[in-house]
């Protein structure tokens, strides 16, 4: 194998070769940085990166840790002390993180090293990266396309080889979203099962920080790492973490899964409909049971959403004012037009709006008829998982209703935008877990070939067996084999097909 | 309901000022979204608790005892504005 071929191998295949000796993590980072030298002009996944940092540190790892070695990338909203930390915005241009996040501490502990910070939509708000203050990123298979979002950079990076694995975060689907959309592995865990501290908020009681992958293995590998207790956050959950890896390869006798009707409906594109629905088959070939359940509060999902979503942030994001770190006003005279010139100056569009839109949900006279109505039928929905987990152990979906749209096609109308997310916002409002995993492409009018995802849902703390489930469905198939043809180049998965 | 929401007003609610054009522009986006949330007046939520969370979650408690946390030098690292380990701030006081 030439070196060059290095970046395309997914965790597990890099960390045999690191045990062998066959590779040094000096090596591993710069082949890496080598490959993101001649493909990440087109994708505009990475903001910034520092290998003389990550350098330093893989000479200390050892590479009989978990992760021994393999560098991570990040999402830009999640601290490490001495890094950027922008969160996509202008507003936090020049910060650095005085303090590490625990997930990091996490990762760092089992040998990973983070490597790279991603692009994102501004505060983790928006579905295509568009928001961006600082770029745009591009779908690795479509490069008119964008790769989801929020957590795009991440996905894009994975699905063009120019990361190994990422962070990401998913407050309404912004790991698993873009995932389907770049056609890699992205996994949200239960509210709680990962720790908060470090991750700057956006909707503090939907917020969890997820792996983007080439594999489920992979995915499992960083959540054995992440996963856990922390005193810091307060919601984090303590509860035992088992090992995510070990049902991997068990057969699917036992496991009831169930399509639910209400995730089929007009408006699904017919190629995602198609692959959906054959997937679901696949599942029922390898063992699993696939019995009938309802979701019927489901199409309240996305209101719900972005009322209890805006209205946290709107809180959240209070604490950019200029005061302690971040961008201030300049020629300022009064206390009013301090807050009020730097929030102007510092927040883009998307932002602006939900803060708007959460400010005023929560205003007098307001708050009974949209937050406090929204909470209420928050409830129903996760009455309605809840009777739904009774009866099975896994619900199966498109992740995205339609494959990775066109830049710049959805940015003028913020609805449509926000529909982009109608089948994963549900998982964030419940608090369960889900994953979203290559499952079939449709073909675009210019002849590229756009991933899909399918979303696997399962209930709170139960993510060992979502990965069970995934992991039986993806070896059975060849959808995670494929690389994307723009950037490909002749490069190939080792000892595998390449290419679809 | 959707046609109560006034931009400018909340805008100022959020201290965050914002141009005419925007303002007109998130009058009506904002609008068609909160158009769209009017279907939650469909649903029957009679006698139902509002979830604050999607799990049920507890008030955590620990003991009360000082830990190391930022240096001053830390805590001031990203300030806009310092003198004297303290963050210097527009004028609030006449």
């Amino acid at each position: 194998m030439t070196k060059r071929e290095l970046p395309a191998l997914s965790i597990v295949e890099v960390q045999d070769m690191l045990r062998r000796r066959e590779v040094s993590p000096v090596e591993v980072l710069e082949s890496l940085e080598e490959r993101i030298n001649t493909v990440d002009d087109k994708i505009g996944a990475y903001l910034t990166r520092d290998l003389t940092a990550a350098v330093t540190e893989a000479k200390k790892t050892d590479v009989a840790l978990p992760l021994g070695g393999i560098p991570i990338a990040l999402k830009d909203l999640i601290n490490v002390e001495g890094q950027q930390c922008t969160c996509g915005s202008k507003i936090l241009g020049g910060y650095r993180a005085p303090y590490t996040a625990n997930a990091i501490e996490k990762l760092r502990a089992h040998g990973a090293i983070p490597f790279g910070r991603m692009n994102m939509d501004e505060f983790a708000m928006g579905s295509s990266t568009e928001n961006s203050s600082a770029q745009l990123t591009h779908n690795p298979w479509d490069l008119s396309r964008v790769p989801g979002g929020s957590s795009g950079g991440s996905a894009a990076a994975v699905a063009a080889d120019i990361a190994f694995g990422a962070l990401g975060t998913d407050t309404g689907g912004s790991i698993r979203q873009p995932a389907a959309l770049s056609g890699v592995v992205g996994f949200k865990p239960s509210y709680g099962r990962v720790s908060r501290f470090g991750l700057v908020a956006f909707a503090s009681s939907l917020d969890q920080i997820g792996p983007l992958t080439k594999t489920v293995h992979d995915s499992a590998l960083l959540m054995n790492a992440i996963a856990g207790h922390d005193s810091r956050d307060s919601t984090s959950l303590d509860a035992p973490v088992p090992d995510y890896a070990k049902n991997l390869g068990r057969d699917l006798k036992d496991i009831r899964i169930r399509l639910p009707k209400e995730y089929m409906i007009d408006g699904v594109d017919s190629a995602v409909k198609t692959a959906v629905t054959a997937a679901v088959k696949q599942l029922e070939s390898l063992g699993a049971e696939i019995v009938e359940v309802s979701l019927p509060h489901t199409e309240y999902a996305v209101s719900v959403y972005y009322i209890l979503a805006t209205a946290e942030a709107s809180a959240n994001l209070a604490r950019f004012d200029g005061v302690r770190y971040g961008h201030r006003a300049d020629n300022i005279t009064n206390l009013f037009d301090h807050y009020a010139r730097t929030r102007e100056e510092g927040f883009g569009a998307e932002v602006k709006r939900r803060i708007i839109l959460g400010t005023y949900v929560l205003s007098s006279g307001y708050y009974d008829a949209y937050y406090l109505r929204a909470q209420k039928v928050r409830e129903l929905i996760r009455r309605d998982f809840a009777h739904a987990f009774e009866k099975v152990d896994a619900l199966a979906s498109p992740t995205a209703p339609t494959p990775a749209f066109k830049l710049g096609e959805k940015t003028a109308d913020p609805l449509q935008m926000y529909l982009a997310d109608i089948f994963t916002i549900a998982a964030n409002l419940a608090g369960i877990c889900g994953i979203s995993l290559p499952c079939g492409f449709a073909d675009s009018e210019s002849g590229k070939k756009l991933p899909i995802g399918l979303q696997l849902l399962g209930k709170a703390l139960d993510e060992a067996r979502i990965f069970q489930i995934a992991h039986a469905y993806e070896q059975s198939t060849d959808w995670h084999k494929a690389r994307p043809k723009t950037i490909a180049e002749g490069m190939k998965r080792a000892g595998k097909a390449g290419e679809l | 309901m959707a046609g109560e929401l006034d931009v400018g007003y909340v805008a100022q609610l959020a201290r965050m000022h914002l141009t005419a054009d925007e303002t007109e522009l998130f009058q009506k986006q904002l609008g068609d979204v909160l158009h769209y949330a009017e279907k939650l007046n469909e649903v029957n939520v009679e006698g139902v608790e509002p979830a604050a969370h999607g799990l049920p979650i507890f008030n955590v408690f620990r003991e009360d005892k000082a830990k190391d946390w930022f240096t001053p030098a830390q805590a001031l690292s990203n300030a806009p504005r310092q003198a004297n380990n303290l963050f210097i701030v527009t004028k609030v006081v006449e």
